[in-house]
């Protein structure tokens, strides 16, 4: 009879990152949503690569070309390639999304861990926090862009302004909770100093949920730009946005309507992409917010 | 009901003051000088000094805001420049347009919403429930304007069948209205209604499951009726918060539409602000749409503590 080690029946240890990540990819719409939104942003990073014509030239002689075998996308009303404004418009929705991202990460677990951790600063914090979510969001957008100047740097600082209270909101509900945690309070007990608990206690587990709402949020920050920019305080054109594409081609809509369909769906299939990839990560990471059950 | 009226009121307070700090010192974040860049670069001096002045850009940060809030109490908001007349009674103008498209939006926003998201929790995982909560998930990711666009050329442009633009007030004629807000309201609705149908279908799968439920089953009541005078009336309380998200964000995505179909309702009027540099539009008017929305959402909470009992205990 062979002996039987400890090690036998010991539990399969599988590292938590890689159970996580397991049970993403066996979900159909957080892998659907990777899907779309991947398309699109390896376009936006080939973007030097797959476009030859400058996304600005333009050639009277070629304006209004149909999508055809010379011009994928057709042309617009200067003769511009369609195929290069729109791989460049999907680079820099990528960038201000990801940089709307950026910033909500860094600012939105500050405010809302001081927050939710130092109760002193929470009516302070919270108060503002209410105020700026008070503001329709675009209208908010809109008057922070025009009063610094419309520029993609200033499109991706409005964002920020919009959506970081909305961050800040969701980790401070999370870090409030755990605050109260016995393994928390143990920690304190113990002697750690805040930075060492919110650090290794507190926003480790605060994690979820905000990378959830960071996935839905990169799909706001897409979508607001380009509303930005289709109202005309976004970029200034002829940056190749697709909100710019799309507000130049409304006057031709009635016989180059390829000019506001393209970039139309390609911000449509990102902000799916988006939403169905915040679906899948929420159902994963944070089961008690799930919608599809 | 009433203590949570005033309760919601004083907590408002503060809210609304910070709002109006903000909407105050909007003005003053323009990098340089504010009336070089309202006047633009061909004005004179003389008319930079004239606008420092009608602006009160000439007084000190303090005494500025000073005369702000005692405009504020006396409800002066102080004069649109490019429109010439004050804010208040400009915003006033344009306020019912807004407000008569975003109840005509949260209506087909109701319907649709409602009814998909509790078709899809009735009929769960069957092909309905996964056409509904398709039909949810394209709805929350066409951006409005684009879906307005498609719109004006197929129902505009090729069928005919509604103006592209243009705005008929419902005074004059209330069929007019509704053919000129149809496609307006549409495009405006269907981010909600796809945002509602998700958040109904997972509240009513919720309240399915309870033991309650299943008592009114078990002890043999049709299942028409366990649904609507069981589940239903359980199921909607926590969406009647969402309503005043919901018409925060009509009134938001209305700013859009507006732009799109040329109604000339309060998005409208301060997307021409920002673009004309009318700034004590933009500020009045933000603080006004802004004071209406927080009015809104008080509402809405006291309507909440009339229909759901614990609330009002708490």
């Amino acid at each position: 009879m062979s002996e039987l080690a400890a090690e036998d029946f010991a539990p399969q240890r599988v590292h938590p990152a890689r159970a996580t990540l397991k049970r993403l990819f066996h979900h159909r719409l957080f892998v659907t949503g990777l899907a779309l939104f991947g398309v699109i942003a390896i376009i936006a990073a080939l973007a030097p690569w797959i476009t030859d014509v400058d996304p600005n030239r333009l050639s009277m002689r070629n304006k209004f070309l149909s999508p055809n075998g010379d011009w994928v996308f057709g042309t617009d009303n200067f003769g511009r390639s369609l195929w290069s404004r729109t791989v460049w418009g999907a680079q820099l929705s990528m960038i201000i999304g990801a940089s709307v991202v950026a910033l909500n990460a860094v600012f939105g677990t500050l405010i809302g861990a001081a927050a939710g951790y130092f109760r002193r600063l929470d009516n302070m914090l919270m108060r503002v926090n209410d105020a700026l979510m008070a503001f329709p969001a675009i209208l908010l957008a809109i008057a922070v862009t025009s009063v610094l100047g419309p520029s993609t740097l200033n499109v991706i600082l409005a964002l920020g302004i919009v959506y970081i209270p909305r961050t800040a909101r969701i980790v401070r509900s999370s870090v409030i909770v755990l605050r109260e945690m016995e393994y928390v309070q143990a920690a304190v007990a113990a002697g750690a100093g805040h930075w060492r608990i919110l650090r290794h206690h507190i926003l480790p587990n605060a994690m979820a949920p905000m990378i959830v709402q960071l996935s839905f949020l990169f799909a706001y920050a897409v979508l607001s730009e380009a509303t930005l920019s289709f109202l005309g305080v976004g970029a200034v054109p002829p940056t190749p946005t697709w909100g710019n594409i799309m507000a130049e081609g409304r006057d031709y809509m009635r016989d180059a309507p390829w000019i506001i369909t393209i970039p139309g769906i390609a911000l449509m299939i990102t902000v799916m992409g988006l939403n169905l990839l915040g679906d899948g990560l929420r159902d994963v990471l944070d089961p008690r917010l799930r919608i599809q059950q | 009901m009433i203590r949570v009226a005033i309760g919601r009121l004083l907590s408002a307070l503060p809210v609304l003051l910070i709002v109006s700090l903000i909407s105050f010192g909007l003005m003053r974040l323009i990098p340089g000088d504010p009336a070089a860049a309202i006047a633009g670069i061909s004005a004179t001096p003389a008319q930079l000094a004239q606008l420092r002045v009608d602006l009160g850009l000439d007084q000190p940060l303090l005494v500025q805001l000073l005369r702000y809030y005692e405009g504020l109490v006396q409800g002066d908001l102080g004069r649109s420049l490019l429109l010439g007349k004050g804010v208040f009674a400009a915003t006033m103008e344009r306020l019912p347009v807004t407000i008569g498209l975003s109840l005509y939006a949260l209506v087909i926003t109701l319907l649709i919403g409602l009814a998909a998201g509790i078709i899809a929790a009735l009929r769960q995982n069957s092909i309905v429930d996964q056409a509904a909560m398709m039909f949810a998930m394209i709805g929350i990711s066409v951006p409005s304007f684009f879906l307005g666009l498609v719109m004006i050329i197929v129902f505009g442009v090729h069928l005919g069948w509604l103006p592209t633009g243009g705005y008929i007030p419902f005074s004059q004629d209330p069929l007019g209205w509704l053919s000129s807000s149809t496609m307006p309201a549409i495009s405006l609705a269907l981010l909600q209604a796809g945002l509602l149908a998700r958040i109904t279908r997972s509240s009513m799968l919720e309240v399915l499951r309870q033991d309650y439920i299943r008592t009114a089953r078990a002890k043999g009541l049709p299942m028409r009726q366990v649904i609507l005078k069981h589940a239903l009336a359980n199921a909607l309380i926590p969406i009647v918060t969402v309503v005043g998200i919901i018409v925060t964000l009509l009134v938001s995505g209305a700013v859009v539409t507006e732009a799109l179909f040329s109604l000339p309702g309060m998005g409208q009027l301060l997307t021409q602000a920002v673009l004309n540099r009318d700034y004590p539009m933009v500020q009045g008017g933000l603080l006004l749409v802004t004071t209406f929305l927080v009015m809104v959402n008080i509402l809405v909470d006291v309507l909440y503590a009339a229909l759901d009992p614990r609330v009002r205990y708490e």
